[in-house]
């Protein structure tokens, strides 16, 4: 569904992604992992449109999204850390992103109900703390019920309670057929939801493998320590 | 008995005045011959129609009279009517067309050293000079429409032109379209009153060594250069308009070489220059209304020993000009819409004085290209410095006792 | 787009500083209309708003609004929405607020105390200017992520264009007085629209002292309807350059 072929991004001097190759698939489940900038962010704007590449292509159902825009309406997107205009109110952002959309769909109220914004519809967006925003953008995101769904770090700054209904969602959607990709350094907590999973260090793929090949391959059970074992061998190789 | 002499003198003049009638269906057709038949004193009535004779001459003290505004032709060839006798009156005529040249100027009616002659009533329309008095006495020009459709100053003549000559009349004419609206060249103790002259080419009124005149109540309006007079002692200049007067080089009243006169009462709308002054002197300049000019008054350096009081100057892109530093001339009383002072004992008159001569205005004048700086913010920050710390400007060059209110002019 | 301009422009009017600008500018105008019997003092008050007052509000208030979006306009990015098309709307959502202020603030007392040509060149006029300058304020902001930064621009290119610009013209004027530079300073002016604006208004106000010396050569350039035309372009250049750069950058913009 999605492809990314050959995509290099510079800031400056500053080389953020360096030759990214990547092909996601309907139904999959992705993880993008790695340490703080490693380009997971930059990669997922790239693919939003939001950051355009220096170099290469980016895919959607085979056709390419640069300077194209239609192609968002099949996904949704949420941030990883939300901003939105200070003196709106959870409902004006609400019935504006609705404004903007446009579209006839169903919309899917899931979590409007399960987060409970009928509460705070009247709140501005600046008084809600980091949480509640998070929950307002996870609303968003799934509002449209977009194919693709890319949410960056979803759980952080969630109560637990609020991570599980999310979590929950992502497995209903997941079992629907869709896309999901998700960036987080917390791996425990994906650990039943997803299928794939990306590694990035330093503006490179490190590997990309389906979660049983990868314990398959280091012979763990868990998909951390799986990690752990791989990064070890490679920095191993380095040092040889 | 007195009575009967009266009557009697009534009829005697009846017997010995004829009234001979020109037109097409009497018994004489042409003006010329009726000329010629006529006796002194004899008036000639001439009836509607064209009448193409060339120039006719009037050399008898005859009434000549148009009934129904007959037209006389000059055909651009010749000068229409020649008077060349004393006393003479016309009336009711339309005279067109008469001839061009640039030696003779040939007129539409034109005086010829002789005194008394009326002329009044008359439409003058596309000829080359008006009417022309040349070395005449107590003559009138009453009444008349006189139009033509100059382009250049060299192809055109005066509206009403004057030469050496006294005691004349000018009153309600209407003028356009010609060189100057009207021209006085050594004419004295004359009066031109009540006169309308627009659109003239170069001035509305043109007026040379002609001393001891007076014009008043006239209107002189979107003349190529307004109005000039010059080198003239004891001139009159009451109640006139001067209006729209615009142009480089465009005054409402040029003023070059005059001693000893009266500018009283007069309105200044809408000129370049309302009053532009050289080489002039004890000029009493006083209740007049300078109203959205582009400078009310320029002083030039040459002025000395000017009064001007008590006018109103409201509007006006800058209210002085001048091109020096002295300054020998007296402000005062005067209202400035522009004045920014105070008046603390409430007596009506302003308590700092009032400098009506902007840094800006000498800016422009030493370099004129700089109006294209005018109003910036930059502009107005350096005019108020100035304001209130004079440097460039002349400080004599004050009103002491500018009015908070203007006069009811 | 529609959608986004009125969001954009709700957003805009409900901002207490728009509404302090539309007020503090009907206050100017009326107080100095109702001063005398005759209009020439509110006409020059209003001709120094429109010279000073609109363009630094109108630059800073877009700027400032600018940097103050970038969430709204990061949200809107991820949204199926054309980038030419948020930032397009972000324009005309802010120059419709802007010129509703100012066709309240000034507009309207000039149309009742001035309803001649003077008056309505100024409110025509007043209304590009404020274009202008929110042009000028979506390249200052986009020069830069930094809004402090950004801001500064703004203000300096305000500075530039009010003040800096007339001091260069008038050097120049006073070290080349000598030579006849009347034409090569209308060309000049095209540099700087409060200058295209003043003048434009100029040859109507000073319209008796435009038509003497010097003033006659620019009114016979800018006074001519070909002049004002050429004006009214160059004006409109002013708006569509700037915003057309500032629209090339956003569409390559990383958020």
């Amino acid at each position: 569904m999605i492809e990314i072929k050959n995509i290099y991004k510079k800031f400056g001097k500053l080389e953020v992604l360096n030759d990214i190759n990547l092909s996601f698939k309907k139904g999959e489940c992705i993880a993008l992992i790695g340490p703080n900038g490693c380009g997971k962010t930059t990669l997922i704007k790239s693919i939003l449109g939001m950051v355009i590449p220096s170099k290469g292509d980016i895919l959607f159902n085979k056709k390419s999204i640069l300077k194209e825009f239609k192609y968002r309406e099949q996904i949704g997107y949420m941030p990883q850390i939300g901003r939105y205009p200070d003196y709106m109110t959870v409902g004006q952002i609400i019935e504006m992103i609705k404004k903007i959309r446009n579209s006839d769909q169903v919309l899917d109220e899931d979590l409007v109900k399960a987060f409970e914004l009928e509460k705070i519809v009247d709140k501005q967006m600046r008084t809600l703390s980091g949480g509640t925003t998070q929950k307002v953008s996870a609303t968003l995101a799934f509002l449209f019920n977009p194919e693709v769904l890319i949410l960056d770090e979803p759980t952080a700054g969630l109560d637990p309670l609020a991570s599980e209904i999310l979590k929950e969602k992502i497995i209903k959607e997941k079992e629907k057929g869709k896309l999901i990709l998700i960036t987080s350094h917390l791996l425990s907590e994906l650990d039943d939801l997803i299928t794939q999973i990306i590694y990035m260090q330093d503006g490179t793929v490190h590997f990309h493998q389906t979660i049983a090949d990868l314990l398959e391959s280091t012979n763990e059970q868990k998909i951390s320590k799986a990690i752990a074992k791989i990064l070890k061998n490679k920095s191993n190789e380095q040092n040889h | 008995m007195k009575k009967l002499l009266y009557i009697f003198l009534f009829f005697s003049s009846f017997l010995h005045a004829n009234v001979i009638e020109v037109g097409a269906n009497k018994p004489i057709k042409s003006i010329k011959i009726a000329i010629s038949l006529a006796k002194i004193g004899d008036t000639i009535l001439v009836h509607k129609g064209v009448y193409r004779e060339g120039n006719i001459v009037i050399d008898k003290r005859i009434v000549f009279l148009g009934k129904g505004y007959p037209v006389l032709d000059g055909q651009k060839k010749y000068e229409v009517l020649s008077i060349k006798a004393d006393s003479v009156v016309v009336q009711g005529f339309k005279v067109i067309k008469s001839g061009y040249a640039s030696l003779e100027d040939p007129c539409a009616i034109k005086v010829y050293n002789k005194n008394h002659v009326v002329i009044q009533n008359n439409i003058l329309d596309d000829n080359f000079f008006g009417i022309y008095i040349q070395n005449g006495k107590n003559c009138l020009i009453k009444n008349n429409i006189i139009v033509a459709y100059g382009k250049e100053e060299q192809q055109i003549g005066n509206g009403i032109h004057c030469w050496k000559s006294e005691n004349l009349q000018i009153i309600a004419n209407t003028i356009s379209g010609h060189r100057d609206g009207i021209y006085f060249e050594f004419v004295t103790n004359s009066i031109i009153w009540r006169n309308i002259s627009t659109n003239n080419i170069r001035y509305g009124l043109h007026f040379m060594f002609s001393n001891d005149d007076a014009y008043i109540t006239n209107i002189f309006k979107n003349n190529g250069a307004g109005v000039a007079v010059m080198f003239t002692k004891n001139v009159k200049m009451f109640n006139n308009y001067f209006e729209e007067n615009w142009g480089d080089g465009a005054y409402g009243l040029f003023l070059k070489e005059i001693t000893d006169s009266h500018i009283i009462g007069n309105k200044f709308s809408k000129n370049t220059s309302g009053i532009h002054m050289e080489g002039t002197n004890r000029i009493r300049v006083e209740k007049n209304v300078f109203e959205a000019n582009g400078w009310a008054m320029k002083i030039q350096a040459s002025c000395v020993d000017n009064e001007i009081v008590n006018n109103n100057f409201i509007g006006n892109t800058f209210d002085m000009g001048t091109n020096g530093s002295l300054v020998l001339n007296k402000f005062d009383t005067n209202y400035w819409d522009k004045y920014e002072g105070y008046d603390l004992d409430k007596n009506g008159v302003g308590d700092v004085p009032y400098h009506p001569l902007s840094l800006f205005a000498v800016l422009v004048e030493n370099n004129p290209s700089a109006m294209l700086l005018f109003r910036s913010f930059m502009i107005t920050l350096l005019d108020k410095s100035e304001k209130v710390l004079p440097s460039i400007t002349p400080d004599n060059f004050i009103d002491n006792s500018p009015l908070m209110h203007s006069l009811p002019l | 787009m529609n959608r986004i301009i009125k969001i954009i422009f709700l957003d805009i009017l409900k901002n207490k500083i728009i509404l302090a600008y539309t007020l503090i500018l009907a206050i100017l105008s009326w107080s100095s209309f109702g001063l005398e019997d005759n209009s020439a003092k509110g006409l020059l008050t209003i001709l120094n708003i429109i010279l000073f007052t609109v363009p630094l509000v109108s630059i800073l208030f877009a700027t400032i609004y600018l940097y103050n979006s970038t969430e709204f306009i990061e949200l809107l990015l991820s949204q199926p929405i054309k980038r030419k098309k948020i930032w397009l709307s972000l324009f005309l959502g802010l120059s419709l607020a802007m010129v509703l202020a100012f066709f309240i603030g000034a507009g309207i007392p000039l149309l009742i105390n001035a309803p001649d040509s003077v008056g309505i060149m100024m409110l025509v006029i007043g209304c590009l200017i404020t274009l202008v300058f929110v042009a000028l304020a979506f390249l200052s902001s986009i020069l830069t992520r930094d809004k402090a930064k950004g801001i500064g621009i703004a203000i300096m290119g305000w500075l530039y264009f009010a003040l800096l610009f007339d001091g260069l013209i008038l050097y120049l004027l006073f070290q080349f007085s000598d030579y006849p530079i009347e034409k090569a300073m209308i060309v000049v002016t095209a540099f700087s629209p409060i200058d295209l604006a003043r003048i434009q208004i100029l040859l109507h106000l000073d319209v008796s002292a435009m038509m003497g010396y010097t003033g006659a050569i620019f009114k016979d350039f800018f006074g001519t309807s070909l002049g004002l035309l050429l004006s009214f372009s160059l004006l409109c250049l002013w708006i569509i350059i700037p915003f057309f750069i500032s629209l090339i950058k956003f569409k390559n913009k990383d958020l």
